[in-house]
């Protein structure tokens, strides 16, 4: 247990140990290790604003259904509004043409009517006649009389 | 741990112990007296030398290959290592440690805690090793941190950095006005008060430092060493010595662990004090 020169030497020996670490050992870990602390921090903060990234866009696209459907539903009405609209405008205008229709038929109706009465003008005259040729026989001649019978069928 | 006792079948007890508890020191300067300043204890130096080597290297030749990615698992146990290191300096340093306490403090709790693991090597088989090298009765004690000249060289290692570093943070100026003027106060008449707690506090802090290391390491080979003697007494001897050697190496694995944790600690507690102004 005595002191001798091997202190000297283990201290020296020491030194360089400290000086190796201090030098090589140390700066290299210690960089790794903090760029990964780094590298570790910077995508921690990545996800986070990621991540409140992704609630913004949640967020928008909510209010963007909401405007749609929104809008979906106006046009709908809309829609259904111009329908009733187009359905009313149908009814009157199937209502005209039926009455035009209509009055188109009786107007021909009217017109059949008077045809028919002046075929019937001209043939009650000729019945007439035959009718007193009939009867009257030789006794009347059709063209002394013709004169009063067109006076009556004027009458009819 | 186990015992040859057969090569030391003619020794006595005390022969045995002496025979493993001295160093294979030779003179300096050619002479072969083991005596006086100018001795070397070779297998001090040596085992020392090649273990800081071999320990640092590796834990070098790691740190070169340090990827910032994903490491791999030889890389995380070097940074758990490292970060167990620095943990403790932040503790306890606040100012730059990563200039050179920190790499000191490593260098310290990894160089003194393999020193002390040599603990482990059964005496008897290191014996035997170096006897087959360096021929009959070489001598070969294999744990540095027994020798007090290690312990003594670490703590003054220290003791002149924790001196360096006060004159650096405080001046030249500072660092005598506070040998001088601290603790008491900065009255002439405690000057000499003061100085004598500062050269106390400073001649303890070494001592305390480097015996507490040697201390424990020394008694845990002197306890090896009679359990190995044990061994040798016997059937029940050996059983009772190989029990009991390996009982103690478990609780050795603690303080072997211990104590460089310790002798880190007051590294770094003393170069952060050397900081601190009173």
């Amino acid at each position: 247990m005595n002191i001798n020169f091997t202190l000297i030497a283990q201290a020296i020996a020491f030194a360089v140990l400290i000086w190796f670490t201090v030098k090589f050992v140390w700066p290299p870990l210690l960089k790794a290790i903090e760029t990964r602390q780094k590298e570790i921090a910077d995508g921690l903060a990545a996800a986070q604003e990621g991540k409140s990234a992704l609630e913004v866009a949640a967020k928008k696209s909510e209010t963007t259904l909401n405007e749609a459907k929104q809008k979906a539903s106006e046009i709908i009405g809309q829609a259904e509004k111009r329908a009733a609209q187009i359905i009313d405008e149908a009814k009157a205008n199937a209502k005209a043409e039926g009455d035009r229709i209509i009055a188109g038929a009786k107007a021909e109706i009217d017109q059949e009517v008077n045809r028919a009465k002046e075929g019937l003008r001209a043939q009650v005259s000729t019945l007439a006649v035959a009718g007193a040729e009939k009867i009257l026989r030789k006794e009347i001649d059709a063209k002394a009389h013709s004169e009063m019978l067109a006076k009556l069928a004027a009458e009819l | 741990m186990t015992t040859e006792h057969a090569q030391h079948a003619e020794l006595t007890p005390s022969e045995y112990i002496a025979h493993h508890l001295s160093f294979n020191a030779q003179g300096v300067n050619g002479n072969a007296t083991s005596e006086g300043f100018w001795v070397l204890h070779y297998d001090t130096l040596l085992t020392s030398v090649v273990l800081g080597l071999l320990v640092m290297g590796l834990i070098w030749w790691v740190a070169r290959g340090a990827t910032a990615g994903v490491p791999t698992k030889r890389q995380a146990f070097v940074e758990l290592l490292f970060g167990f290191v620095d943990d403790q300096v932040k503790n306890i340093f606040h100012g730059n440690r990563h200039s050179f306490i920190a790499p000191a403090a490593l260098t310290v709790f990894v160089w003194v805690l393999v020193m002390n693991a040599m603990d482990f090597l059964p005496v008897d088989h290191v014996a035997n090793v170096a006897s087959a090298i360096g021929g009959e009765h070489t001598k070969w004690r294999i744990v540095p941190t027994s020798d007090i000249n290690t312990t003594f060289a670490l703590a003054l290692a220290v003791w002149f950095l924790m001196i360096f570093f006060s004159i650096k943070a405080k001046g030249l100026g500072g660092w005598i006005h506070e040998l001088f003027c601290a603790p008491f106060g900065s009255n002439p008449l405690v000057w000499p008060a003061n100085f004598l707690f500062n050269l106390i506090e400073y001649v303890s802090k070494s001592l305390s430092h480097s015996l507490r290391l040697f201390g424990n390491m020394y008694a845990g080979e002197i306890i090896f060493l009679l359990l190995g003697m044990w061994a040798a007494t016997g059937l029940t001897g050996t059983v009772a010595g190989a029990v009991l050697g390996a009982g103690w190496s478990i609780f050795h694995i603690l303080i072997v662990a211990l104590q460089a944790f310790i002798f880190m600690m007051l590294t770094v507690v003393y170069l952060a004090m050397a900081h601190e102004s009173h």
